[in-house]
């Protein structure tokens, strides 16, 4: 979309509300729903990429460091990257706790 | 003039649709709607009619293969009564939401319970507000002609509404009637092929169908909602431009021996041609009775409603539907339509010929005379149900 869509009029809606720009999903940010986002200690990460595997928002991409890192644009904090992680290296942090 | 030929009404509703060259036809079988899509399947397995028969496990995918069939841009058709209507009322608010044209032919049928077969109007009230253009007919002539003056309103760049045209079951569906057909080059110049404004397509990708959020829901149901107020006009010219074509010209509100009328009669439907004897019958007693049909049900014609009711003394609305715990909805829409005005008429209303149960022109003069008096006493705004054994 080009603007944000409460700032859209009824006049400017496409008839039947066909969205006309294919893949504009990716400027929605859906990172704005969670109260608790992953905090990763590389210490403990293997690089096994389960939490980039099992992330039902594909939020996380692979870092050049060879680190797998949420994009917190598009994660909601649900929290099955920290559950799936084997060696306990992702928590989730209250976002406004973060340090 | 087309040829005038003899033919169930059902099987000429079918016909219809095959001059105006559907793409796909989907739909499940129930009476009584089963003889219009049972002679469209003979016509595509001829190889009469160029289309996709699509033989769906239940109506709520009848509706829904004609939903993803007009995304794609083709011209769709379905047609259901009773329970199976019940059951496409889903699809239907989907339909218009995404502003997608098709039609679909109510062959009108009660709702359950108690179970029953017969006509009356209890189905389409159920989805009244779904958002389609719906059309009430009288007799065959109608039914047919309907079709392609749906499909035309339909596709319209100013409209794109999905349309109904509500028959009555078996009093219209299973009756041998006189049709004047239309020749096809008519028909071909009047409804030219379907160009669809966005449709499903590799290469031009679109979504239909999305999410909204609150802070989008209402601004996308005010411009459905001016859309479907706002094709009056084209609707206007569309009867006008088929009037042209046939000589047969439809309004949106149909009087007969209405204009100095003090008692109107007003019903919707094929009880409509019954009730026109019965104002006969009353004019030549000498008996001030006339008669309003309502035809076009959604958008509701209102000013044209008013124009020809607000002189009377009375209205004897006649629904052949309950809204249970309020009154009939044929009324309730009457009572609205007249609430503003400082002078209108009384509106006595008798839900009649319920589950088929006939109603003949007798009964249309008992209901006057039963309204007259009761108005006369004082109880302007009546409402029962006709004819019940005490």
């Amino acid at each position: 979309m080009t603007k944000p869509e409460s700032e859209w009029t009824w006049k400017e809606l496409p008839i039947g509300n066909v969205v006309l720009e294919p893949g504009n999903a990716s400027q929605y940010r859906t990172g704005d729903w969670k109260t608790l986002k992953p905090v990763l200690n590389k210490e403990l990460c293997i690089h096994c990429g389960l939490c980039y595997i099992f992330c039902p928002d594909m939020a996380y991409s692979l870092k050049e460091e060879g680190y797998f890192i949420a994009d917190l644009f598009y994660c909601k904090g649900c929290g099955i990257c920290a559950k799936e992680c084997p060696t306990g290296a992702i928590t989730m942090v209250l976002e406004e706790e973060e340090k | 003039m087309g040829k005038r030929v003899g033919m169930e009404v059902s099987i000429a509703a079918a016909e219809a649709v095959k001059q105006c060259n559907v793409d796909v036809v989907s739909a499940y079988p129930i009476t009584p709607q089963t003889h219009i899509v049972e002679h469209l399947s003979e016509l595509v397995a001829n190889g009469e009619l160029d289309a996709e028969f699509f033989c769906v496990e239940s109506e709520h995918s009848a509706l829904s293969v004609c939903v993803g069939a007009a995304a794609t841009g083709a011209r769709a058709f379905t047609c259901t009564s009773s329970q199976g209507l019940a059951l496409m009322s889903e699809i239907t608010y989907i339909a218009s939401g995404l502003r997608l044209p098709m039609l679909m032919i109510i062959s009108n049928r009660t709702l359950s319970a108690p179970l029953s077969i017969w006509n009356d109007h209890s189905d389409a009230m159920s989805i009244r507000d779904c958002g389609w253009i719906q059309f009430f007919v009288e007799n065959g002539q109608e039914v047919y002609d309907h079709v392609f003056v749906a499909y035309r309103l339909a596709e319209d760049r100013k409209v794109l509404f999905p349309v109904i045209i509500n028959m009555d079951g078996f009093i219209l569906s299973h009756v041998i009637e006189p049709i004047e057909l239309i020749e096809q080059e008519k028909i071909d110049q009047f409804l030219p092929p379907y160009q669809p404004l966005h449709r499903l397509h590799p290469d031009r990708p679109v979504t239909m169908g999305a999410f909204a959020l609150p802070s989008i829901f209402a601004e996308a149901k005010k411009a459905e909602e001016e859309a479907l107020r706002s094709s009056m006009p084209k609707l206007l010219e569309v009867l006008e431009a088929f009037g042209d074509m046939t000589g047969r010209y439809y309004h949106l509100i149909e009087t007969y021996k209405a204009e100095d009328a003090d008692t109107l009669i007003v019903t919707m439907g094929s009880c409509g041609e019954t009730a026109s004897v019965a104002v006969d019958k009353m004019r030549e007693e000498g008996r001030s009775a006339g008669l309003v049909k309502i035809r076009l049900w959604r958008p509701f014609p209102f000013e044209a409603f008013k124009n020809v009711t607000l002189r009377a003394k009375q209205l004897v609305v006649i629904d052949r539907a309950i809204s249970a715990g309020a009154c009939g909805p044929v009324a309730s829409e009457v009572k609205a339509a007249l609430y503003g005005e400082a002078q209108r008429p009384s509106v006595y209303n008798f839900v009649a010929g319920i589950s088929g149960r006939d109603v003949t022109p007798r009964d249309f003069i008992r209901m006057v005379d039963k309204a007259e008096i009761e108005i006369e006493e004082g109880n302007k705004e009546g409402f029962e149900i006709y004819g019940v054994r005490e």
